[in-house]
């Protein structure tokens, strides 16, 4: 008890509250993202790993370098084509079926709301291993569904075409069930009374939710929004346990990319600059959606 | 009306049963014999039902090892951030001082760094620590975090000023009225913030596959990944590898829903 009051004369009580986080956050976390920043100016690799006195100042060099290499762009070319889709797909899925357990009429709400939610508390990696084999192209089941209904088998993963689309499915899936969620929050906030007033006035349930829904839930969806894209951008483990970033790099993303890079042919350097470039991209994101939403209040 | 609301059951009931259907065919792919999984038509039932793939996992494959390093550290590394957080969340929602909103802010939009950044200079960082390939490799960089310093900070808000002084005229210290008062008044929030955390940390994938280098101490994500790379022709056995990863963080969450889904709602709050 002494040592304590002793300290108390030094230091005050939210100091010694704040301080294990804080300084846990700032170790392991400010410091890395300040040292990543540096590291990308350098050629720091596996030679600098065993000797740090080998690693030099490059200046731009690696950002250049990334600039022309085309596994890079590729790389680039797939995480947008993934996030521009699997994005607003997410985002759309999540509204509706928030909309639809919304309404009065459904019985066991949460019966189905806890239905569509389990994929996403659920290990990605499992899940992973489980849809590569639903989409395996001779045994799996979605290419049975899909028999069913008459279409024709689809190699999902071994195709170039396909296997984008294949992961983009597969995050939808595990994913909207948490944008969901927080959209049934959003309507629940809407007041009763403006839909009243609304089909006083004679509205429709479509304009109903065209001019009073959408408007209303417009924070949300930004909120939502911002969020699925960060977390779609770092897309890693789908291609990283299901395709392993092919078939003919298709599905190589930035975090993929930057993991090999970084991890495994220890050009650190190099990696860092990936990951300066993906967190600049994110950061620019988030902005303009931010600009965007600002402009139409 | 009775028509609209028939058709929209039905819509619910065959997209979920869509949503569910993955998870079917894991459970039931699980109890299959060799090979069964691998039939065309595909079934959707064992026949004859078998444990073979779980006794196998168990007995040769050391994912017995894995479950318990996932266990382990979810639950070491849930209790220290849980402290840690509650702390600086209290401290954010009750104390005032100089700097306080901008260090708060400054601490809220660096939550757009995507942790990949921090990644290579962490593995330096730890490698040179020399703990690399231990559980301390999980839990340091998991020690606090802004979110859930955040999550707190909300929560302990909307706690009285009139009690915390109430306990400091009966002469309670800065840290029992931590401990006591706050502490138990943010019980649903911890409970809230503890679920997410343990979730995050036994699903995490590429990090744990980054520092966990030997296979003794690998967590069931990194096991998984491993074990398929040698077995991309046994779905059956994968399959039970993936029950036993996701079937605890199920049932945890089934558990303990309503303060997983208060949680998400809390996120979705502005200032």
């Amino acid at each position: 008890m002494k040592g304590i009051r002793l300290i108390h004369k030094w230091v005050s009580p939210y100091q010694l509250f704040l301080a294990p986080a804080l300084t846990a956050i700032f170790t392991f976390f400010f410091i890395p993202v300040l040292a990543a920043f540096l590291i990308s100016f350098t050629d720091f690799d596996i030679y600098g790993l065993a000797d740090i006195s080998t690693v030099r100042f490059v200046a731009l060099d690696n950002y250049v370098k990334l600039f022309r290499d085309p596994l890079f762009w590729q790389a680039l070319k797939n995480t947008f084509y993934f996030v521009l889709i699997a994005g607003p797909l997410n985002v759309g899925i999540s509204l509706g079926a928030a909309v639809l357990l919304n309404s009065r009429l459904v019985k066991l709400k949460s019966l189905f709301r806890l239905n569509y939610f389990l994929p996403v508390i659920t290990t990605l990696v499992a899940i992973s291993i489980v849809w590569r084999f639903i989409y395996h192209p001779r045994f799996g089941i979605l290419n049975y569904i899909l028999h069913i209904i008459g279409v024709r088998p689809i190699d999902w993963l071994g195709d170039p075409v396909w296997a984008m689309p294949a992961i983009i499915i597969m995050a939808v899936w595990k994913n909207f069930g948490y944008n969901m969620i927080i959209f049934i929050a959003g309507l629940q906030n809407i007041p009763q009374s403006l839909y009243e007033a609304a089909s006083i006035e004679g509205a429709n349930s479509l304009q109903r939710f065209w001019y009073i829904t959408l408007p209303m839930l417009a924070p949300t969806t930004l909120f939502v929004s911002i969020i699925t894209m960060i977390g779609f951008f770092q897309l890693f483990t789908e291609p990283y346990i299901m395709t392993q970033g092919g078939p003919l790099n298709r599905t190589l993303s930035i975090v993929l990319y930057m993991y090999r890079e970084g991890f495994q042919w220890w050009h650190i350097g190099y990696a860092s600059s990936i990951a300066f470039v993906l967190f600049f991209i994110i950061f620019l994101f988030t902005l303009i959606q931010l600009k965007f939403q600002k402009d139409s209040e | 009306m009775k028509f609209k609301s028939i058709i929209l059951h039905l819509f619910l009931i065959i997209t979920g049963l869509l949503t569910f259907l993955p998870f079917w065919w894991m459970v039931m792919a699980s109890f299959m014999p060799e090979g069964q999984a691998s039939v065309y038509p595909p079934r959707f039932f064992p026949n004859p039902f078998t444990l073979v793939q779980y006794k196998l996992l168990f007995q040769r494959l050391n994912l017995g090892r894995a479950f318990f390093n996932s266990l382990f550290l979810a639950v070491t590394a849930t209790g220290i951030s849980l402290f840690f957080n509650s702390m600086a969340g209290y401290a954010f929602a009750k104390y005032r001082f100089k700097g306080k909103h901008q260090l708060f802010k400054l601490l809220l939009s660096s939550m757009v760094i995507p942790a990949q950044v921090t990644m290579l200079p962490l593995f330096l960082m730890l490698k040179s620590m020399g703990v690399i390939n231990t559980y301390l490799a999980i839990i340091i960089p998991g020690l606090a975090n802004i979110f859930g310093i955040f999550l707190i900070r909300q929560y302990a808000l909307g706690i009285p000023n009139s009690l915390i002084e109430a306990a400091r005229i009966d002469g309670a210290s800065d840290f029992q009225i931590y401990y006591k008062i706050i502490l138990p008044l943010c019980k649903p929030i911890l409970i809230t913030l503890g679920l997410l955390t343990f979730l995050g940390v036994w699903n995490d994938f590429m990090w744990p596959l980054i520092v966990l280098t030997d296979s003794n101490m690998y967590t069931l994500p990194v096991a998984l990944a491993n074990l398929m790379g040698e077995h991309t022709r046994d779905p059956e056995l994968m399959m039970a590898g993936s029950v036993i990863t996701v079937l605890p963080v199920i049932l945890l969450f089934l558990a303990l829903q309503k303060f997983y889904m208060s949680g998400i709602m809390m996120s979705g709050l502005k200032e």
